[in-house]
Order: structure tokens, then C-alpha cells, then sequence
């Protein structure tokens, strides 16, 4: 069923309207969320709602409680390809959980969170951003680690990766709805802008797992399911543009490197010189490498998982 | 006057990009004052370059007090203001999102890492701010609460109003915060404006920090009367959001005095004019904040009220 769960006029004849598909199935169990569209240029998760409710729609007798999916909760920004909430530019994923009185996006925040309260698990899915593509992965906080790897695990993605608390990151969905007791997953896949159905299927199938080993869903998940490799923080190497120019990848995303294989090259089409050759500093996998061509100094062109 | 530059860093195809400081007199490093370090800081700018122009007579006449170093700053994104865009430009990041920096990471990162070090070590840390929000304010300086306790300090820029704002996590990445994490007395000055640059709180804004300068034995300049600073923490605050969306034409500019009653802004539909919504002083206050948007969307805030 078709749900409003926040609404707010906009100046000329339109409403903003965060809305879910609550499925409920036939018999009683926990609840689910999953959720996604924070970032408007954000797009892999489309394909999982798309997906989910297309399937579960049809497979409530094999549903015990309710699966809440939520495929826009940034829909301005969403309609027209822009990341933050758009007027202000502000990212919609560092103002949870929201106050009713102070602001539109603030208060859209408030009412998601009032809404997904009281659900036992929530599913956040991101696809990185426009710049970079990444391997499917959870993102796991080390605080709230001991309670979510194992159910990370469940989610046929290729890394879960734990990272250290910063207080920033106290305002995001995900921070926000752990503290109030909702064991909340960050997945992040693929690239901005973009659908890999692969991956859209892969962490369907991960979602109907995770259901089924809580008890929400008796069917067959139909999947053989991949067991994540995990990932501590400083397990992880950044590898950061020199100069600024025109990024050619020479390595794929999954590509097992040798220390001092080249990565990339940052090249000039003015001068037709090659400005950097990006090489890695160690034996590893490439979990992440740049999509978007422009760097400037500093841009990230890839993060490799050392071995 | 002498001037340095903090930052250089190539482009794909644009001119090389660079900050630029203007160092005043020599010695201890006594007060770094910072800019735009968004695109759409037009005032904070302007702001900026007057006290360049300032500092450079006082100095010229011998007024800049001996052992004592002022760092200007007047832009930190000149690349994002030349284009119209608020944010850096290739990846939409917020210069002021990144303290204190990172200086292998993200270009931003370099950007606020290089500015960091260059002004982490002067005793007084003023930077010309704006508000994630589009509005208009009483000019007003804002120190974010934490052990250092610099109001009296905050108190000698004779503004109507020192702002001690409770910390948020989002504070924990902005320049304000980690100059007094790293021990400066960090205070944010807010101009009045944002985009355009308003002559009367630019001036209102330069003389305060003048004055700052004068009382604190910096520099010697002729005084301009201030205000007896009054103080404001959040719970002084009345926020009155839109209850509806429309136009919004707003009778009430910031520093208003208004009275329990009457009428601030009225929201009219824009399609046959009519009045939607008159917004109402819930008692007599001033108007510290105002939306100043032509149209307006439903739960903004459109004013923030200091109780009576
Ligand atoms: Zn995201």
C-alpha cells in the first residue's frame, strides 16, 4: 500500500511527497526498511526497490511482518539530478534526525525518522557518486560493528567495510536510526547516475537472505550467495590525483594489483603529455575507481584493499 | 602590506588557482581574518577587500602597533565565485565542510589544510561567514560554545549582538570550530547579507572588526561608537516557520522591532494573489532573521525572533 509520508508545498501549485510501498504479508513478523534516494544522483537502488516490490507484491504468503520500501526520500532532488535538497544545496544525509520547526528539509528528515522508528532492520542504499564506481559493500561504523557485520554478511555484497566514528557522521540516517535501536546497513554500489543490474540483483537477492535468516520470508532465495570480505579502516589505501587533467583507467573495479601496476594516467589533451602515472603502492584489490574523467589535484581516483 | 600566497594549485583548463594573504605589520600573530570561502559570499568579500584598503592607509601612516601581525584572507574560492557556483566546483564540496583539513586527500581538504596551517596560529581567528539558509541577519558575532570562554572578547566588536551557539556535529568539520579546538579565540562574523553586497552592514561589519583590532592594542585608528553587545544563546531564539508556500512578501527586515500582533510577512498564492497566510509576532521582539526569497515553500523558516 501506497503510503505519504511527509508532504510540503512548494511555492507554485505542487507538493513535496516522500512516499513508501508498505507491504505487509500474510502472516506477523518484524519489520523491515529499506530505504534510499538520500542523494539525487544516486540511482542503483531504483533497481532494488524496483525489484523488491515487484517480487514481494506478488509473495506475501511467503512474508511474516512488513517490509517498508521507500525508493525517494530526496525526490526533488532525484527528478532533477541533483544530489542535495535542492534550493538550499545541502546534503540531505547530515541533517538527521531532523527538528519539526527550523526548515523544509529538516522537517522532511523528522518525519522519516518518526516514520522508520520502531522498525528492527533498515537497508540505506547509496551508489557512491558521480565520480566513482565501488564494489558493493556495507559501511559499517566500528561503534555499532558487534551488532550489524553479521547481518552485513547476509547481503551477497562483496565488502563489508568498518570505519571509524567521526561526530560529523552522527547526522546521517543511518547514525540517527542505530541510536534508536534500528540495526541499520549502509550499502554502497556501483556508480552515480547510473543502474548496474548485476549488482541491483545481487543485492536483491542479499535483501530476500537477510529476510530470510530473520524470519521474514519462507521462500527460496534462488541465489548462491557471496560471503563478504571485511574490511577494517586502515586496511583500506587512498590513492589521490597528483595533478589535474584528464583521467584515463587503465585497471576495472574487482582487479587484483601488484604493487607498482599502473592504475591509471593523467593526461593533458592540450599538450598531449601524460601529466601522472598513477601506479599502485601495494599488493591488493581495486574496490573503487574513478568514473568521472576531470580531476584536480586531490580528486580520489581509487581506494585499494591491501593485502 | 605584503602579499603572500598560501595555495597554488593547477586546473584542467582554467588559470591556476590561488589564495592569496595580505600580511599587515610583524611579529606575534595577532589576528588572521578569512573571506569568502564560499562562491556566493559577495559581502564577506567585499567585506574583506575594505579592510584591506584600511589596514593598508593605517599602515602607510605608521598605525599598525609594533610586534604585532594581521593576516587578511579575502578569498579562498575565487573559482567558484568567477562561475556563479556556491560550492567548489568540479565536486559540489564545502570548503567549509573540511577542517582542518587533509593535505594528501580531496582537493577540498588540501584547499582547507593549506588555509589551516597558514592562520591555526594567530591568537584571534575572525572569519566572515554566511548561513546554509537564505535570509538576512542583524549583523552579529557567533562563537560556538565550547570550555574557552570568549565572550568578553567577543563583546569588543561592539556589535548589537554576541550569538553563543550550542555545538552541532556538523560544527566539528568548520573552520570556527577547530581554530578554537587548535586554541585561537575563533569568532564568525555574520555581515547581514550573502550574495549582494549591502553597503550599510558591510560598513557596520569592517568598523566592528576595526574596532576589535583598536581595543585589543592592534592597531590605532579612529574609533567608530559601537553597540553595548548584548548576548544571545538558542533558547533566545523564536523560530516562525511557513505554514503555507507562495510568495513571500516580507513587511518586517531584520533588526525590526515588532509588536505581539503584528503582522511580519504574508504568503500569497501565486496564482490569483490572495492572501494564504499572514504571518504573526507572537510577542513584541525583534526580528534577528528573515527569509529573503521572493517565494517561500511550506516549514522554511521565515523569521528567527529575539524574545522581548
Ligand atoms: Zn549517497
Amino acid at each position: 500500500m501506497i503510503k505519504t509520508i511527509f508532504s510540503a508545498g512548494l511555492p507554485v501549485d505542487e507538493q513535496l511527497l516522500i512516499q513508501k510501498n508498505s507491504i505487509r504479508g500474510n502472516h506477523e513478523g518484524k519489520r523491515l526498511c529499506v530505504v534510499t534516494g538520500t542523494h539525487g544522483d544516486e540511482l542503483e537502488g531504483q533497481y532494488v526497490c524496483y525489484l523488491l516490490t515487484e517480487f514481494l507484491q506478488r509473495n506475501t504468503d511467503k512474508i511474516s511482518g512488513i517490509v517498508d520500501i521507500y525508493p525517494a526520500l530526496n525526490p526533488l532532488g532525484i527528478d532533477s539530478i541533483t544530489r542535495g535538497f535542492p534550493g538550499f544545496d545541502l546534503d540531505m544525509n547530515r541533517i538527521f534526525p531532523g527538528s519539526e520547526n527550523k526548515s523544509l528539509s529538516d522537517s522532511a528528515a523528522f518525519s522519516i525518522i518518526e516514520d522508520i522508528k520502531g522498525a528492527d532492520f533498515a537497508i540505506d542504499i547509496h551508489a557512491s557518486n558521480i565520480f566513482l564506481r565501488e564494489l558493493p559493500q556495507a559501511r559499517i561504523n566500528v561503534n555499532t560493528a558487534e551488532n550489524l557485520v553479521s547481518y552485513a554478511e547476509m547481503l551477497n555484497i562483496d565488502l563489508v567495510w568498518i570505519h571509524p566514528a567521526a561526530t560529523v557522521l552522527e547526522s546521517t540516517l543511518a547514525h540517527s536510526l542505530n541510536s534508536l535501536g534500528v540495526k541499520t546497513i549502509v550499502v554502497e554500489m556501483g556508480v552515480g547516475m547510473r543502474i548496474t543490474t548485476s549488482y541491483g540483483e545481487r543485492l536483491f537477492h542479499g535483501i530476500l537472505n537477510l529476510m530470510k535468516n530473520i524470519g521474514m520470508f519462507s521462500g527460496d532465495v534462488n541465489c548462491e550467495i557471496t560471503k563478504p570480505m571485511i574490511v577494517e579502516g586502515d586496511g583500506v589505501e587512498f590513492v589521490n590525483a597528483e595533478k589535474s587533467g584528464v583521467f584515463l583507467p587503465d585497471k576495472n573495479y574487482g582487479a587484483k594489483l601488484h604493487k607498482g601496476d599502473i592504475i591509471g594516467r593523467i593526461v593533458s589533451p592540450l599538450t598531449g603529455k601524460i601529466l601522472s602515472t598513477v601506479t599502485s603502492e601495494t599488493n591488493g584489490l581495486l574496490m573503487t575507481i574513478r568514473a568521472y574523467p576531470i580531476v584536480y589535484e586531490g580528486s580520489l581516483l581509487a581506494r585499494i584493499i591491501k593485502n | 602590506m605584503k602579499k603572500i600566497k598560501i595555495f597554488s594549485m593547477k586546473s584542467p583548463y582554467r588559470e591556476p588557482f590561488h589564495i592569496y594573504g595580505y600580511v599587515f605589520g610583524s611579529g606575534e600573530k595577532t589576528a588572521a581574518i578569512v573571506g569568502a570561502m564560499r562562491g556566493d559570499e559577495i559581502q564577506q568579500q567585499f567585506v574583506s577587500s575594505q579592510i584591506v584598503r584600511i589596514l593598508t592607509d593605517l599602515e602607510n601612516a605608521g598605525k599598525i602597533t609594533e610586534g604585532k601581525q594581521i593576516l587578511v584572507i579575502p578569498s579562498v574560492n575565487n573559482f567558484s565565485m568567477n562561475i556563479g557556483k556556491r560550492f567548489w566546483p568540479m565536486d559540489n564540496t564545502d570548503i567549509n565542510r573540511m577542517f582542518p583539513g587533509y593535505n594528501s586527500g580531496e582537493t577540498t581538504q588540501r584547499i582547507a589544510s593549506a588555509l589551516f596551517e597558514e592562520i591555526k596560529d594567530y591568537k584571534f581567528g575572525i572569519q566572515l561567514a554566511s548561513y546554509h539558509f537564505p535570509g538576512d541577519f542583524i549583523p552579529h558575532v557567533r562563537i560556538i560554545r565550547t570550555d574557552a570562554d570568549i565572550v568578553s572578547e567577543a563583546q569588543k566588536f561592539a556589535l548589537p549582538y554576541v550569538y553563543v551557539k550550542n555545538p552541532e556535529p556538523f560544527d566539528t568539520v568548520m573552520l570556527n570550530y577547530n581554530w578554537q579546538i587548535w586554541g585561537s579565540k575563533a569568532f564568525s562574523i555574520y555581515a547581514g547579507t550573502t550574495d549582494t553586497v549591502d553597503q550599510n552592514s558591510a560598513k557596520i561589519t569592517w568598523q566592528a572588526i576595526m574596532r576589535f583590532l583598536q581595543s585589543n592594542g592592534t592597531v590605532e585608528s579612529i574609533s567608530h561608537p559601537g553597540f553595548m553587545t548584548q548576548k544571545l544563546k538558542d533558547k533566545d531564539f523564536v523560530t516562525l516557520t511557513a505554514n503555507s508556500a507562495g510568495f513571500f512578501h516580507c513587511l518586517k527586515p531584520a533588526g525590526s522591532d515588532v509588536r505581539k500582533g503584528e503582522i511580519l510577512a504574508e504568503i500569497l498564492n501565486p496564482y490569483d494573489g490572495s492572501t494564504e497566510e499572514k504571518i504573526i509576532s507572537p510577542k513584541d521582539s525583534r526580528v534577528f532573521f528573515v527569509h529573503n526569497k521572493t517565494l517561500i515553500m511550506q516549514h522554511t523558516a521565515a523569521f528567527q525572533l529575539i524574545r522581548g
